[in-house]
């Protein structure tokens, strides 16, 4: 105990370097700690593709599959519906779809890879709720007189229109999000896959 | 006098650590052999999964035997259509209790549990004698017995392989009376490559738990030096 | 070493010394960190023997990390899932396969759980040939005692909790030794498994005490464990009180501050620890079918009982005097005295301070008798856990029962041979050996 209070080199090189190696460690061992708070291997399972079949959905109708634990809306949009779409260009607040919700073959006038096929995700940007569909124009639904036909979030009531596209001054903040999907066969979809290689 | 004491207490212990068991014939194989694997997954799916479950097994797991996606969707799912799901099993386990008496167990990890205390590794001898032990016998329902376990109610799945067996009586060693497609040692060693499935699925990270054991005891090593250079160091001080 | 009587921090003036006074003013850091650490005095002269209290404490910290990572993934469930299994069972499965880096994490709480006993049975070995129970370390021993019984509780709990074959007979079995008790025997066992078998609603509260109840009791034993040894200060293998003889400063001539020459002491023990210990969980996590038994990795039927059924190796001691025990005795059955003496069998080392009556503390400088008789102790401690893991035998329940003789013969007949010997005189000092 002679030494103690003066300063040892020699002594702390070696505190240094067993802290050194001991933190590294101490790092490495957390690795499986961490680790096992991602999704297991049972989550992505369930968060696996899913493979549609649209040939029985009528134009004009609407059809909700789960992908992820969350529901994915698949409308088949009639020429009527889709005309509605270049008329809200200033009632929208992306008309234009700049903001990253699609995958870059979605980023056109009707947000699809086929104009009357629609697939969204229909979970509301704002917090999270899942829009009702309120596809008749008019009052008749409880909206406005001039609503055109879309979809409407009970919770905090932002509105979207067919493309779903979130209309101006609503507190959601983005369009709904458009699934990586990609089309089998004509009538075949596969939601959470893009193209091979894409 | 103390010696004494030990001899009498040890001696008994040892007489009874040395009762007889069955005799297990020693699997040859090891899970470190990927192309036996294979082979041992497809005779797996093939020949036990149709009436066996292994559900807590996820085809994708298949993958890591050295196949590729595609692979496994085309030689080895038969029931399940995601490489993501369980390899559960088709039949429905109260029919199955009505058709062999019981349900079949679960396989994925009966390696382990057919381990026994003392040797944990047994099960893969256990089940390299079992798959070689059935013989014929009319006395059962499924028409088959086995040597190791008595009254078996699983029938010989691979007796199209094996051939016949038959017990003689007077040797009490098993005959082979009607020749299968394999020779001797060609089934000998398909029997091995299935157990060695086995196992592998009774654990599929085994290796990579070894490797692994194997880099953490180099590094503590490491730490060792270090962590007793320093208390060398500090304990200079000490007289 | 009351904590209260060191001089408060003052601050240097930089930042991070104003942050410590100002701590320092309103919580007892410095005087906590000196009263245990840099200025709590340790007898020089500790052996290999002294690194097993806190590797104890490394394997709680494992075991409670480990623990909460899987409660995570866990599920106390015992409905079947579509599969046909135990939900619970299946979710073990799930951690071991499924679960990203679940399988490290569940070795290291199976494996923790042997390590923690055999930690701990070192511990107390250690206290044994030393005499640290002996005064003024009494309660430090009882409190000690008390970790152990909840550290067995604990493990018994746990072990209910993948649902396999042993898991489930071994709980039934335990829990129907309760039942052996007169009269009330049988609505005790009810009430523990809160079904007429083991069930959903044991392995729920199982769960629940294993996880919650336990833990913490436990931690506050350790605490209180600590807390008493540092009151009194550590017994060392000379059995010598360093207290005794103090410098001029009032600091044992014998002590040195715990931090750093312990901390970094202890750190080379905690590096071979786990050495030995990733060895077994990387390379036989199963022990060789006693840290994970075997039929384990059946899920519980509670239709089929296995055919060789034996508690963890931490227990099988105390399960062999339990099978040892084969007479009626004043009218009441074996199977309710086999209860009371394998309970008798742990509850009896709380009595060592009492029953030890040498004039020194150390073996070093005690006699052949007790060299014998420790020696004797401690083979048929192996020798009844040796048995607790086989089949039950003629020969095997005589031998069980010879050492059940021994087992309590050591610890009754202590007043007197503890007495008897030779001893030899115990030095001034501390000795560095």
């Amino acid at each position: 105990m002679s030494n103690q209070g003066k300063v040892d080199c020699g002594r702390r090189r070696l505190v240094v370097a067993t802290a050194a190696v001991g933190g590294v460690g101490a790092v490495a061992a957390l690795v499986p700690f961490v680790s096992s708070l991602l999704p297991s291997e049972r989550a992505k399972a369930a968060g696996a593709p899913v493979e549609v079949d649209i040939s029985k959905l009528e134009p004009g109708q609407m059809m909700t599959v789960e992908w992820r634990g969350k529901p994915v809306w698949i409308i088949n949009r009639t020429k009527d519906m889709l005309d509605t779409l270049p008329k809200l260009a200033n009632a929208v607040a992306d008309p234009k779809s700049e903001k990253n919700q699609q995958p870059d073959y979605a980023k056109n006038d009707t947000r699809s890879i086929k104009p009357e096929i629609m697939v969204v995700v229909g979970i509301c940007t704002h917090l999270g709720c899942s829009p009702s569909q309120k596809f008749k124009k008019g009052a008749d639904e409880g909206m406005p007189g001039d609503w055109l036909g879309g979809f409407l979030c009970p919770c905090h009531g932002s509105t979207f229109d067919f493309a779903g596209r979130v209309y101006k001054a609503k507190p959601a903040p983005t369009n709904l999000e458009v699934p990586p999907h990609v089309y089998l066969a004509d009538t075949r979809i596969m939601i959470g896959e893009d193209k091979k290689g894409a | 006098m103390k010696k004494f004491l030990i001899a009498l207490l040890f001696a008994p212990i040892m007489a009874l650590a040395s009762s007889a068991n069955v005799h297990l014939d020693k699997w040859p194989g090891s899970v470190g052999d990927k192309a036996a694997l294979q082979n041992g997954a497809k005779l797996f799916v093939n020949y036990c999964l149709n009436c066996h479950g292994a559900s807590y097994m996820r085809y994708k797991n298949l993958m890591e035997l050295g196949l590729t996606e595609q692979q496994v969707k085309d030689n080895l799912m038969f029931t399940a259509d995601k490489i993501g799901g369980l390899m559960a099993v088709a039949a429905r386990s109260d029919e199955q209790k009505q058709w062999f008496g019981a349900t079949p167990p679960d396989l994925t990890i009966l390696a382990r549990a057919r381990g026994e205390a003392g040797n944990a590794g047994a099960g893969a001898d256990w089940l390299y004698t079992y798959l070689r032990s059935f013989y014929r016998d009319e006395n059962r329902p499924t028409g088959w017995n086995n040597v190791i376990f008595e009254n078996v109610g699983m029938p010989h799945v691979l007796y199209g392989l094996q051939g016949q067996q038959v017990m003689n009586h007077e040797t009490h060693k098993l005959e082979l009376a009607v020749p299968g497609t394999m020779p001797a040692a060609e089934f000998d060693k398909s029997v091995s490559d299935l157990v060695g499935f086995m196992v592998w699925m009774a654990e599929p990270q085994q290796e990579f738990r070894r490797t692994l054991g194997f880099i953490v005891l180099a590094f503590l090593a490491v730490l060792f030096v270090v962590a007793y250079a320093l208390k060398k160091e500090y304990w200079k001080d000490i007289h | 070493m009351a904590a209260g009587n060191f001089e408060k921090y003052k601050s240097d003036g930089s930042p991070a010394g104003n942050a410590l006074e100002w701590l320092d003013a309103r919580f007892p850091a410095t005087s906590m960190w000196k009263g245990h650490l840099s200025e709590y005095y340790a007898p020089k002269n500790f052996n290999f023997w002294y690194f097993f209290g806190s590797l104890a404490l490394l394997v709680l910290v494992i075991q409670i990390v480990t623990g909460i990572f899987l409660v995570m993934h866990y599920k106390p469930d015992a409905a079947l899932n579509a599969s046909g299994v135990p939900i619970a069972f299946a979710s073990v499965e799930y951690i071991m396969r499924d679960v990203p880096g679940g399988w490290l994490i569940r070795y290291m709480h199976s494996t923790g759980a042997s390590a923690f006993f055999i930690v701990v049975y070192l511990h107390m070995f250690r206290g044994l040939i030393y005499g640290s129970y002996r005064k003024p370390r009494e309660l430090t021993w009882l409190f000690g005692v008390g970790i152990f019984l909840v550290l067995m509780g604990e493990a018994f709990f746990g072990y209910l909790l993948p649902w396999g074959q042993m898991s489930y007979w071994g709980a039934q079995v335990i829990v129907n030794l309760f039942g052996a008790i007169p009269v009330i025997g049988n609505d005790l066992s009810i009430i523990i498994r809160g079904d007429f078998v083991v069930g959903d609603a044991t392995l729920n509260r199982f769960f629940s005490f294993h996880v919650i109840a336990f833990p913490l009791v436990l931690i506050g034993l350790v605490a209180a464990h600590v807390l008493a040894l540092h009151e009194t200060g550590s017994n060392n293998p000379d059995g010598v009180e360093i207290k005794a003889n103090k410098d001029e400063n009032g600091i044992p001539r014998d002590g040195i501050p715990f931090h750093p020459y312990y901390t970094v002491k202890d750190i080379v023990g905690v590096v071979v620890f786990l050495m030995v210990f990733s060895a077994v969980m990387f390379w036989a996590p199963e022990g060789g079918g006693y840290f994970l038994e075997t039929p384990n990795f059946y899920p519980a039927d509670p239709l089929k009982t296995p055919p060789h059924i034996a508690p963890v190796w931490y227990f099988t001691p105390y399960y062999s005097i339990l099978r040892a025990m084969v007479w009626n005795f004043f009218g009441l059955d074996a199977k309710f005295w086999g209860v009371v003496a394998m309970g008798a069998s742990v509850v009896i080392f709380a009595a060592l301070p009492w029953l030890d009556r040498s004039p020194v503390k150390s073996i070093r400088y005690r006699g052949p008798i007790t060299k014998a008789m420790i020696t004797i102790f401690v083979i048929c401690f192996f020798i009844l856990g040796y048995l607790g893991t086989l089949s039950p035998s003629p020969m095997g329940e005589l031998v069980s029962q010879i050492c059940t003789v021994f087992y309590f013969g050591f610890f009754l007949g202590m007043p007197w041979w503890s007495r008897m010997d030779k001893f030899k005189p115990v030095p001034d000092r501390v000795t560095m050996k």
